[in-house]
């Protein structure tokens, strides 16, 4: 607001002034089309079009050299729903994720607890907890798979065993969840160590004074403040765990596991796309885990919005 | 700002031995050993000749320590060759990744353009879809684009990830109008605002979304092991798990792969961890 008496002086800059002001901060947030364009294109090549184009070719007969594809509408889906197959391998991916996501989070709470508390040696703890994560999945998986050979494999060996782990069908998957909480637990490990870091100190000083001890503190700040970061570890690991491939495969030598029992949805796929060459069908069934896996982060948002309105 | 700095200045003012710490420290201990014997056991296989690797009964420590294995990888197979090309992949994805996603996230988060709204609902969108799930139709999209069996094939499928976006785009919305606003009054344009003030400001996420880049696409196995069938153009995971895998699998050598494999991130790891875990932290990924 300036005042009417240097308005009568200079009125014609000062407004000027004024002007260029508003138009160039206004300006500055405007026409952003540039800062996507590069990231929209790659997305729309590599992402949206595989997307349309899995959609397309669950409607043909497409084999893997992409020509003579036929239009046969429902087919593909209408043998998808009743090949027992694909709701065994899905079945072999739900029981993994079962097994694997309310381990890995108690698991990763459990390491980030310790490594948050113990007051020397910091880096020590970060260090060992993280570092399988930094392995390629492969090599974990091989890792694993040396650990469990039934006669040269340590783990037989140290508790004094004899159990076929890779062999019978009642361990394979076991097996297979064992080296993927060992290999992927550091990532939640991480997640959980920095929202720990996050609490303000006051609430448990302030916990203190009022004579809580220490599992009163953690039941009733520490849980309640992580209830966020625990929502987010379980939703991610869900994600990752439906969609298990490489440690499963490279254990059981790329082969279904014993009696078949650690083939997974998205082998299945593959074998189907590129062992079988049926491209269509294996479309067909990506679609269909597709519309699963989009359905559990659906419910995730809708679970969030619910939890925001329940708080105010 | 304080918790920070008493957090830095404790360590000189050595805290006392309580039981609980020794407690806690005890189970931290074998916890630890825990987690780091499979590296350990690794490490002494590759060290064993490979009869002795697989000599009953199993011993920890090699009882003639070799460097044979080592020696061997390096001399009759390709490793050096996967070696390079996981370098040359996981750089190209990381710088992309980098470049392409902070701007996405600073136009998401800052501009105004038509179709904004939908565009990010597709974005949204994009978390769910990874090789795992479409594999087969992304592969014959790079297959018809001509790009199976090369680098470009490799590398730019996974230069696309709309988590990295997504990330960057909440924490840019964090950041306080003002400071860009002075700037264009200034007469400062956007892209020097974007990459003179905004770029600086958010050094520790960049990090972090880079960090965790490079160890996926390092680590990356299905993607690569889709659209090469070359061996020399095998990235280091997939190398290990299809050539060395597929004539009678020799342990030692096997292992020495693995860690050849796994040891630059550890290292990196060793070096970086205050900023990976300040990174996580300050992306708001702990705080979503």
């Amino acid at each position: 607001m300036t005042t009417s008496a240097q308005t009568v002086i200079r009125p014609a800059r000062a407004k000027t002034a004024a002007d260029t002001a508003t138009v160039r901060r206004k300006q500055g947030f405007q026409h952003g089309g540039w800062f996507v364009a590069p990231f929209l294109t790659l997305f729309a090549l590599f992402v949206i079009w595989p997307l349309l184009r899995g959609v397309y070719l669950s409607f043909t007969d497409a084999n893997i050299s992409g020509d003579s594809a036929n239009f046969v509408g429902l087919d593909n889906y209408r043998e998808a729903l009743d090949d027992p197959l694909v709701w065994d391998t899905l079945g072999h991916s739900a029981y993994f994720t079962l097994l694997v996501v309310p381990c890995i989070t108690v698991l990763a709470f459990f390491l980030a607890m310790l490594a948050h508390h113990i007051e020397r040696g910091k880096w020590l703890w970060r260090l060992c907890f993280f570092a399988p994560f930094l392995l390629p999945s492969t090599v974990a998986a091989n890792l694993w798979q040396w650990l469990f050979n039934p006669g040269t494999g340590m783990i037989n060996h140290v508790f004094g065993i004899d159990t076929p782990w890779l062999t019978d069908k009642s361990y394979a998957m076991l097996a297979v969840v064992i080296c993927t909480l060992w290999w992927t637990v550091g990532f939640s490990f991480l997640l959980y160590l920095a929202a720990l870091q996050g609490i303000p100190d006051h609430l448990y000083e302030a916990a203190k004074l009022d004579g809580a001890n220490a599992w009163h503190r953690m039941v009733h700040i520490t849980l309640p403040m992580l209830r966020n970061i625990t929502g987010l570890v379980i939703a991610l690991q869900i994600l990752a765990s439906l969609q298990v491939f490489d440690q499963a495969v490279v254990m059981m030598d790329f082969l279904p596991g014993p009696e078949e029992s650690t083939r997974t949805i998205v082998q299945y796929t593959l074998e189907q796309g590129f062992t079988s060459y049926r491209v269509g069908y294996a479309s067909a069934i990506s679609i269909i885990f597709f519309v699963i896996i989009a359905s559990f982060a659906v419910a995730r948002m809708w679970l969030l919005r619910k939890g925001e309105e329940g708080v105010r | 700002m304080t918790a920070t700095q008493i957090r830095v200045s404790s360590p000189k003012a050595r805290k006392p031995w309580t039981p609980s710490q020794i407690l806690l420290t005890l189970l931290g201990t074998a916890v630890s050993v825990v987690f780091m014997s499979p590296l350990a056991w690794a490490l002494f296989t590759s060290l064993k000749s490979e009869t002795e690797a697989v000599a009953v009964p199993t011993h920890w420590l090699p009882e003639k320590w070799t460097g044979q294995a080592w020696k061997a990888i390096f001399e009759t197979g390709n490793i050096t060759n996967w070696f390079v090309n996981s370098l040359v992949v996981s750089v190209c994805v990381t710088s992309v990744v980098l470049l392409v996603s902070a701007l996405a996230g600073y136009g998401f988060a800052r501009t105004e353009f038509r179709g904004k709204g939908v565009l990010l609902g597709l974005v949204m969108a994009g978390l769910m879809v990874s090789p795992a799930v479409l594999g087969v139709p992304l592969f014959t999209t790079v297959q018809q684009m001509g790009m199976v069996d090369t680098y470009w094939g490799m590398i730019l499928p996974q230069c696309a990830p709309a988590a990295m976006v997504y990330i960057l785009y909440k924490f840019f919305q964090g950041i306080p109008r003002e400071l860009e606003e002075a700037a264009f009054i200034d007469g400062a344009g956007r892209w020097r605002v974007f990459f003179t003030i905004v770029l600086p400001l958010s050094r520790p996420s960049l990090a972090a979304v880079g960090i965790f880049t490079f160890i996926a696409s390092w680590n990356n196995f299905l993607w690569p092991y889709m659209v090469t069938n070359n061996p020399d153009l095998m990235t280091m995971p997939n190398g290990i798990a299809t050539v060395m895998n597929s004539y009678g699998i020799q342990w030692a050598q096997l292992m020495a792969g693995g860690l050849m494999a796994g040891l630059p991130l550890i290292i990196v790891f060793v070096f970086f961890q205050r900023q990976i875990v300040a990174g996580v932290a300050h992306t708001g990924l702990a705080g979503q």
